[in-house]
């Protein structure tokens, strides 16, 4: 008799978890179910740190977060059918910004897939849009090589989400398949050296051109560019713009800096961009948001575009000077051709647009605190404890506010969802990013609306003593829809207040009973076990904040703000960026 | 709008066709035929997809397909010279006409006559995007009851 021999190998969601170490994993955002029971079984005990959030799109958002504060690959496991569906917001909105994530879900058994069994959904089919790429598997041999692969196409090229969908018998089939080391994708050659002539010619347009703007993006940031930047800009005298995904990649403290530029953009920048006899973007990709009208953008100048996204040039606006590539190589082959031009009128100009300031805003008459107020308060408090600073933000006015009103200066300091607008973000993306940078201090800035939508997830704060310091602005209102509404929809307050009272008729609460505002913020927060406060005015404020800065605990400061402040200046919709609204009517 | 034929090499693997097509209706364009075959490399599969667009629209499409994971290759044919072709089967009603004026159309183009039914003709018919047209336009007086298009496949000549 032949004694017994335990079965060769490892099990499909041993090489899952084997392959997420393998890839520098840390963190896992995992939510389990009955699909996903096997994958987690063998992160129990594992030396990968889990971290369970209370929804699976707080989960994302909070992988979205830690990657984008730390430019390493956020990582998610989700079960099958709602587990994934519910990450769909949170793929779109690391697509959008190209944020690397590898998000793990369960699947139905193969046998069961296509027979609407229990939790069943086409992962693969309802993500293929918010994906970069995404991956149902079919044989426990090829897991290794799929996870490799996941982390390889997410994190080069432009980033992005990928999905790897994982059949429930898959993950416990038994395979010999070895880790894979040395990754290669067959069809998969991101452009990441730019062609030597089309960088000659940006480099004699850079020599010649007498009013050059630089316009950068994330793009700067995610490529590790933003030294050579600077170095450009200060060296050779080219005023710098940031887009929204932009900010902190080149210091907001420069005489060289026009702060951020479009549609709630500054007078220096969207004037240079008007003015500008060449503008070369770097890693940006001209959002309706940041141009304006087409049409009437920037029609002095000669277009360059450096990305490293074929797709992204000539897309919405055209091209004179495409340069496809990784942007420090370009500019590290760009930088040696450049020389020295003398743009003193030119500077002398962008100094007088700069005494405009990013943005202003006047005191009010009835003393009402002022949200911009507020974030001037944060932006003097963080400085003052001299920690390095990360402020995400949730979508709409305070994320506008917090883009104006806090001088930024580092990049992968700022972590806002950009081309998705996600509300509910600010949340989640704190914790991730306070996990993925314990020195820092990490503070949420947040509207009253959006702070709802992942609420849920500050007990993960609380639990793992991730001392983040949320803000709520709470003006009572979905602020930017109010604001559209009052601008240019003949002030119809539809569905945008958020107390109980000035409701239209058919919004209108039946008897408005105290407290007037629903929920009680500070009484939520104390019930997830954070430190909380309200504020009302600018003076409570800077102290709540003083405390929360000095205290290595999680932290509410809820700040009552006026319920009528607009986001200025403003681009309406459609408009020309020349064409900026600055003051309210 | 003129219309591109775009030639697209893909990974031979479940899901492409459908991340391809996706891609091109998620973005608002219009897909007018689609032909998917095997290449030389049965580990590749050729895509022949007809889509009406201005250049700007059509670089667009070429971009975004050239970036998908799976696609080796990407080919705007319409802008380089190539041959294309369409095979389309119709049946054609003789009840009122007869046989003979619809076989003589046939014959202009080189169709061929495939199938024989009592009061019905099959036509087979292989040609470049314009001369199907040309065909569909001179047997469009005749009481059409069925066409069938294999949608068109081209190659670059360069």
């Amino acid at each position: 008799m032949t004694p017994y021999q335990p079965p060769q190998g490892r099990t499909g969601a041993q090489c899952v978890i084997d392959g997420l170490l393998n890839n520098g994993v840390e963190v896992v955002f995992g939510y389990p179910g009955g699909s996903a029971i096997d994958l987690f079984d063998k992160l129990y005990g594992s030396p990968l740190r889990v971290v369970l959030p209370r929804h699976e799109q707080g989960g994302i958002h909070m992988a979205d977060g830690y990657a984008r504060a730390t430019g390493r690959v956020g990582c998610a496991i989700v079960t099958s059918g709602p587990g994934a569906t519910n990450t769909v917001t949170g793929l779109a909105t690391a697509m959008m910004d190209g944020v690397p994530l590898v998000v793990i879900a369960g699947q139905v058994s193969s046998g069961l897939i296509g027979t609407d069994a229990f939790q069943e959904a086409d992962n693969t089919g309802i993500t293929r849009s918010v994906t970069k790429h995404n991956y149902l598997v079919r044989s426990v041999d090829e897991i290794p090589r799929v996870i490799s692969e996941a982390f390889f196409i997410a994190s080069t090229g432009k980033p992005g989400p990928v999905l790897v969908d994982i059949p429930k018998d898959i993950q416990q089939a038994i395979t010999l398949q070895p880790d894979v080391q040395d990754i290669s994708v067959r069809a998969y050659h991101p452009t990441i050296q730019p062609p030597p002539a089309q960088v000659a010619r940006l480099a004699d347009a850079i020599n010649k051109a007498h009013r050059p703007v630089l316009y950068i993006g994330g793009g700067a940031i995610i490529s590790g560019s933003c030294a050579l930047l600077r170095s450009i800009a200060e060296t050779y005298d080219i005023p710098v713009c940031t887009t929204l995904m932009g900010l902190g990649a080149f210091p907001e403290t420069s005489p060289l800096s026009l702060w951020m530029v479009g549609m709630h953009g500054s007078v220096a920048a969207n004037n240079a961009i008007q003015q500008a006899d060449l503008v070369i973007a770097a890693g940006a990709r001209f959002d309706d948001r940041v141009t304006g009208r087409i049409a009437d953008f920037a029609q002095g100048a000669k277009i360059a575009h450096i990305d490293v996204d074929a797709s992204a040039i000539g897309k919405n606006v055209h091209t004179h000077i495409p340069v496809c590539g990784d942007l420090k190589q370009t500019l590290e082959l760009l930088l040696p051709q450049l020389e020295k031009t003398d743009r003193s009128d030119w500077l002398a100009q962008i100094a007088k647009w700069r005494e405009a300031k990013p943005a202003t805003y006047h005191p009010r008459k009835d003393g009402k605190l002022q949200p911009q107020a507020v974030i001037e308060a944060i932006d003097r408090a963080a400085r003052a404890t001299g920690r390095p600073t990360v402020l995400t933000t949730d979508v709409g006015q305070n994320q506008m506010w917090a883009a104006q009103f806090f001088r930024h200066t580092e990049p992968r300091a700022f972590i806002s969802s950009g081309g998705m607008g996600t509300m509910g973000f600010g949340v989640p993306s704190a914790v991730g990013a306070q996990l993925g940078r314990p020195d820092a201090l990490v503070i949420s800035v947040n509207g009253d609306g959006g702070f709802q939508m992942n609420i849920q997830e500050l007990v993960v704060a609380v639990e793992h003593r991730l001392p983040v310091k949320f803000v709520v602005l709470n003006n009572a209102r979905l602020g930017m829809v109010r604001q559209w509404q009052d601008l240019f929809y003949g002030h119809r307050h539809s569905a945008t207040i958020l107390s109980q009272e000035g409701r239209p008729d058919n919004e209108r609460i039946p008897e408005p009973a105290e407290p007037r505002y629903l929920p009680d913020f500070v009484g939520v927060a104390k019930a997830y076990g954070l430190e909380a406060v309200r504020a009302k005015s600018l003076a409570e404020t800077e102290e709540a904040l003083k405390r929360a800065f000095a205290d290595d605990k999680a932290w509410l400061i809820e700040c009552i703000v006026a319920e009528d402040e607009n986001v200025l200046p403003m681009v309406a919709p459609g408009a020309a960026l020349s064409d900026m609204i600055l003051e309210r009517d | 709008m003129q219309k591109h034929i775009i030639n697209v090499l893909v990974e031979n693997r479940p899901g492409v066709l459908a991340r391809i097509v996706g891609l091109i209706t998620g973005r608002g364009y219009n897909i007018e035929t689609l032909n998917v075959g095997p290449s030389n490399d049965p580990t590749i599969s050729k895509m022949t997809i007809v889509i009406p667009g201005s250049e700007a629209v059509i670089a667009q499409v070429v971009a975004q397909l050239a970036k998908q994971i799976n696609v080796f290759r990407v080919d705007d044919v319409t802008s380089k010279q190539h041959i294309d072709r369409e095979a389309i089967l119709l049946k054609v009603s003789t009840r009122a006409t007869g046989r003979a004026p619809v076989i003589e159309v046939a014959m202009l183009f080189g169709a061929k006559v495939v199938g024989v039914q009592p009061d019905a003709l099959t036509i087979q018919m292989i040609g470049s995007q314009m001369q199907v047209e040309q065909f569909l336009t001179l047997v469009h007086p005749f009481d059409v009851l069925d066409i069938s298009r294999s949608g068109s496949v081209a190659m670059i000549q360069e």
